[in-house]
């Protein structure tokens, strides 16, 4: 298991008994959560227990069954959507702009793109609404659109400004010097060479806009509630496994996701160099 | 070999042209980035301004900082100490719990490491609501985890983990130990084996080899770590209030609570536009020591 | 194609730091021309000028008499072979040369005809469908050339192109780049900081140093008749001897020196003068006769190197410093190789003896 190189040096496995025993504790803790959630799902019971004494799929078949759940789901994923639609395209272009320009002009703007990450969700989703109650955007997709927007552009602006730092800059160059315009050879040649970077920047793009929940709840609310909305409101006030059969639907989702991405990854490995 | 074009000055022989060409396509690139600016100045820096404004706006409408000087009423302290401690405790195991994980995952040979990482990532990708609900589940009373600690005769009866300061600060290190474990990762990925190597063929044991070069190499990605997952403590607000059971006030939370509760706009301002300067200067401070930016993109 | 290509009062700053001070050249048509000089001469920063990646401070690029500065790189048809060959990875060998071909809209047919010719002319055919991962270097090294030439450009840039490879290689690939040199015929600048590989390939040689042109002019020149002590030093082995100026003339060691009938040009007003004397234009022997049309130093033996396919002695003189001598290690020289602490008299033949200016 240990590369030949760190075996040499390093202790002998046995020696690290301790660390493989504590990791695995730690990967428990990790893992656990994110995956007990999906038999207490099928639990036929009102309340929540495990293991289950009953299995059902009635908790599927009441969140399935429920047009309000239904519509929150259908909304969260029309918000999810447009706002990779329009994260990726604004985060790569400033990822690549940025890229291009020298150093002590990007520290400060490369600062300000990171900041949705830096400022408490808490203070923004006040201030949103604030905004958003003079510009009658809340309970908007368009409002809720924008702050995903916003939130998703250091995600997409990060793994796209990585994967443009192992890109050699020399072979844009060359294919301008084989003549192609500056936007032929961004998208003739960067692009095909960065595109695992954008998928992924898209994807978190994705992500960051269907979990969010704590601006959600100022700026959604009623007949305009996220998935994520309405399962923060369930879990606060009726704790049923309606949440868990909701909660196994979205791992099961992020699975898939990984798996995409593990899968998006790996011809760029080849290509690395 | 002399030259056959004749010496006509032309238009390009001006400095000036140079200059002006070599400005103009440097705007060009700064304008690819005015979209996502002005996305972060609309839905960020105004909303935010604006709370700046409210927080020095008093009771009367006037300008006044009583709704600063009302912070240091013992009910806000109780909530600054709470959640510095919160956060302390929090980065401290996240400390400890991430930085052997991290280890083993960069000394395993890349296909292990891809198998051992699914385990942070999973995590990760799943959103923090549903773990946070997973964990109200498992720390309840009837729980599991109280369920396997009687049954193993740890305790006799079960115990509050939940809706108290124990779960609130269980569930924030689940959430935040990936934003350890991945800058910490990627930084020992970094280190070169042969420098322990090295290490071992001056005579250091394993032991002494980890801390005199592998250690010190690390260092910068436990700091960036650090840094991270002590600022998302410090603004966390879904855990807390799910997992706290309004028994744990932390600083987000009063945020809200003073909006919600008491529609007292001024108060909340002055408490996010201090939790703000308290993480901007954190942040600040720290990126003097060690450059953090240069952890997320920037060159 | 044939162009002539005239750089004029070209200059580059980047802050305070001047990267290209005043550069004047002129480069014929069909010319193969080396830009040679050290790391951070300012070569290959004068080379992205050509090509357009690196906008100029002030001056003038004159290409078949027209300016190349103010037009964009992709307009500036000129091949550019990078040193780390910049092949697309995403492609394969066809698509990477029909990549240029591709972007001026060619027929389908007219594509593969030329794409076929150009690996034709690098004697790649066969690889045509390869990934260029699936490449060794000098595999890459001859695909990143055909696609440089595939589109006929007006100039061909070369920036340290074989570096990468191995000398056998290296040397190799140097013969072959000449030979395409001489089929084409396109006006070609090569950057190298060696000085072996700029002597054997270039029509002319311009030596960089500083930002600045040093000298410019034929591989033979360059090497029998170097302008400055940089420029000797640089190209080739050489042994600096302080030369004394009087009204007498030059002299060395109190010997006056006997120099070539056209030594003035590096004499006429140097801040300080050096002899500059190549290992393999020095002979051991007898001292030469004041009617000889050799200069005679007297040095002693100190040790002798043997190198396969010379033998270098190191000689020295009384003030200190030492000389290196070459004698080709055949039977007739044998009794030339002194012994150590042997006193030798060092001839070179006045035609031989460079006067160099200490200015860089």
């Amino acid at each position: 298991m240990l590369t030949a190189a760190a075996s040499a040096t390093q202790i002998r496995h046995y020696q690290r008994l301790w660390l493989y025993g504590l990791c695995a504790l730690i990967f428990t803790f990790l893992i656990v959560p994110c995956v007990l959630i999906v038999p207490m799902s099928f639990s036929a019971s009102n309340y929540l227990e495990f293991p289950p004494r009953a299995w059902s799929l009635r908790w599927y078949r009441e969140f399935f069954d429920s047009a309000e759940w239904m519509d929150a789901l259908w909304l969260s994923l029309r918000v999810a959507g447009l706002t990779t639609l329009i994260a990726t395209p604004i985060g790569t272009a400033a990822a690549y702009g940025l890229s291009q320009m020298p150093e002590r002009l990007t520290k400060p703007l490369r600062m300000s793109f990171l900041l949705p990450m830096i400022v408490p969700n808490i203070l923004v989703a006040i201030g949103v609404f604030f905004v958003f109650a003079k510009l009658g955007l809340n309970n908007t997709v368009t409002g809720l659109v924008l702050v995903g927007v916003m939130l998703a552009l250091p995600f997409v602006l990060v793994t796209v400004s990585s994967g443009l730092q192992s890109f050699d800059g020399n072979l844009e160059r060359a294919a301008r010097s084989l003549g192609a315009t500056r936007l032929k050879a961004f998208l003739t040649v960067t692009v095909p060479q960065i595109k695992s970077s954008i998928a992924a920047g898209a994807l978190f793009a994705f992500v960051a806009a269907f979990d969010e929940v704590v601006i959600a709840l100022y700026i959604s609310s009623g007949e305009n509630s996220t998935l994520p909305r309405r399962m923060f409101a369930n879990i606060r006030d009726q704790v049923d496994p309606l949440v868990a059969a909701v909660s196994s639907v979205l791992v099961v989702a992020s699975i898939v996701l990984l798996l995409i991405v593990q899968i998006a990854k790996r011809p760029e490995k080849g290509a690395a160099r | 070999m002399t030259s056959v074009i004749a010496a006509v000055p032309p238009a390009s022989s001006d400095a000036s042209y140079f200059a002006r060409a070599e400005r103009r396509e440097a705007w060009s690139f700064a304008l690819l980035a005015v979209p996502g600016l002005v996305v972060i100045g609309l839905l960020l820096i105004v909303p935010v301004g604006w709370l700046f404004v409210l927080s020095f706006i008093g009771k009367d409408g006037g300008v006044s900082l009583e709704n600063y000087a009302r912070l240091a009423q013992p009910v806000y302290v109780i909530t600054f100490v709470t959640t510095f401690q919160i956060a302390g405790i929090v980065t401290l195991g996240s400390i400890l719990l991430g930085y052997p994980v991290a280890y083993l995952l960069s000394q395993l040979s890349p296909r292990a490491a891809a198998i051992c990482m699914i385990f942070v990532i999973l995590p990760f990708w799943t959103s923090v609501l549903v773990r946070t609900y997973a964990w109200l589940v498992l720390l309840q009373r009837r729980g599991l985890i109280n369920s396997w600690l009687v049954s193993l005769g740890i305790i006799n009866e079960p115990i509050p983990l939940v809706n108290n300061f124990i779960g609130t600060t269980i569930g924030m290190l689940h959430v935040l130990l990936p934003f350890m474990i991945l800058p910490l990762y990627s930084s020992m990925k970094t280190i070169d084996t042969d420098y322990l190597k090295a290490a071992s063929s001056c005579g250091a044991s394993p032991m002494r080899a980890f801390w005199d070069v592998f250690f010190p190499l690390s260092r910068p990605g436990l700091f960036a770590g650090t840094v991270l997952v002590f600022i998302l403590s410090l603004g966390f607000y879904l855990t807390p209030a799910l997992l706290g059971g309004g028994r744990v006030s932390m600083w987000s939370m009063q945020i809200a609570t003073n909006v919600s509760t008491y529609s007292n706009w001024g108060a909340a301002s002055a408490l996010g536009v201090l939790l703000l300067v308290v993480t901007i200067a954190i942040l600040a401070a720290l990126n003097k020591v060690f450059r953090v930016d240069k952890l997320y993109g920037g060159r | 194609m044939k162009v002539p290509v005239s750089i004029r009062g070209l200059s580059k700053k980047f802050g305070l730091f001047e990267a290209l001070k005043d550069i004047n050249l002129d480069i014929a048509p069909g010319e193969f021309v080396t830009l040679l000089g050290p790391s951070g001469s300012g070569k290959t920063t004068l080379l992205q000028v050509l090509a357009g990646f690196v906008t100029p401070t002030s001056g003038s690029i004159l290409v078949a008499g027209e300016e190349l500065l103010t037009r964009p790189p992709h307009q500036r048809e000129i091949g550019l072979v990078f040193q780390n060959y910049a092949l697309f990875p995403h492609m394969n060998v066809f698509e990477n040369v029909a990549y240029p071909l591709k972007l001026r809209r060619l027929s389908r047919s007219e594509i593969e005809t030329r794409v076929r010719g150009a690996l034709d002319m690098v004697r790649l055919s066969q690889f045509i469908d390869r990934p260029v991962d699936k490449l060794s270097g000098g595999q890459k090294q001859r695909v990143a050339l055909a696609r440089a030439i595939v589109f006929e450009p007006r100039i061909l840039l070369m920036d340290e192109s074989l570096s990468a490879l191995d000398k056998k290689l290296r040397e190799q690939m140097q013969i072959e780049l000449r030979h395409l040199h001489e089929r084409l015929h396109t006006t070609t600048v090569f950057v190298t900081h060696d000085q072996r590989e700029a002597l054997t390939m270039s029509d002319r040689i311009a030596v960089i140093n500083n930002g600045a042109l040093i000298q410019f002019d034929t591989p033979r020149a360059i090497y029998d008749r170097p302008r400055t002590r940089f420029v000797a030093d640089f190209v080739g082995e050489t042994t600096f001897l302080p030369v004394e100026l009087g009204s007498g003339g030059a002299s060395v060691f109190g010997t006056p020196l006997r120099l070539p009938d056209h030594a003035g040009a590096s004499t006429a007003n140097p801040r300080e003068s050096w002899l500059a004397l190549r290992p393999e234009k020095l002979a051991i022997g007898p001292a030469a006769g004041p009617e000889a049309e050799v200069n005679s130093f007297s040095a002693v033996a100190r040790e002798t190197i043997f190198q396969g396919d010379s033998l270098l002695v190191i000689a020295g003189f009384p003030d200190g410093q030492n000389i290196a001598v070459r004698v080709v290690p055949q039977e007739a020289n044998r009794g030339l190789v002194p012994t150590p602490g042997q006193p030798i008299h060092i001839n070179v033949h006045r035609n031989d003896s460079i006067l160099v200016s200490g200015d860089v």
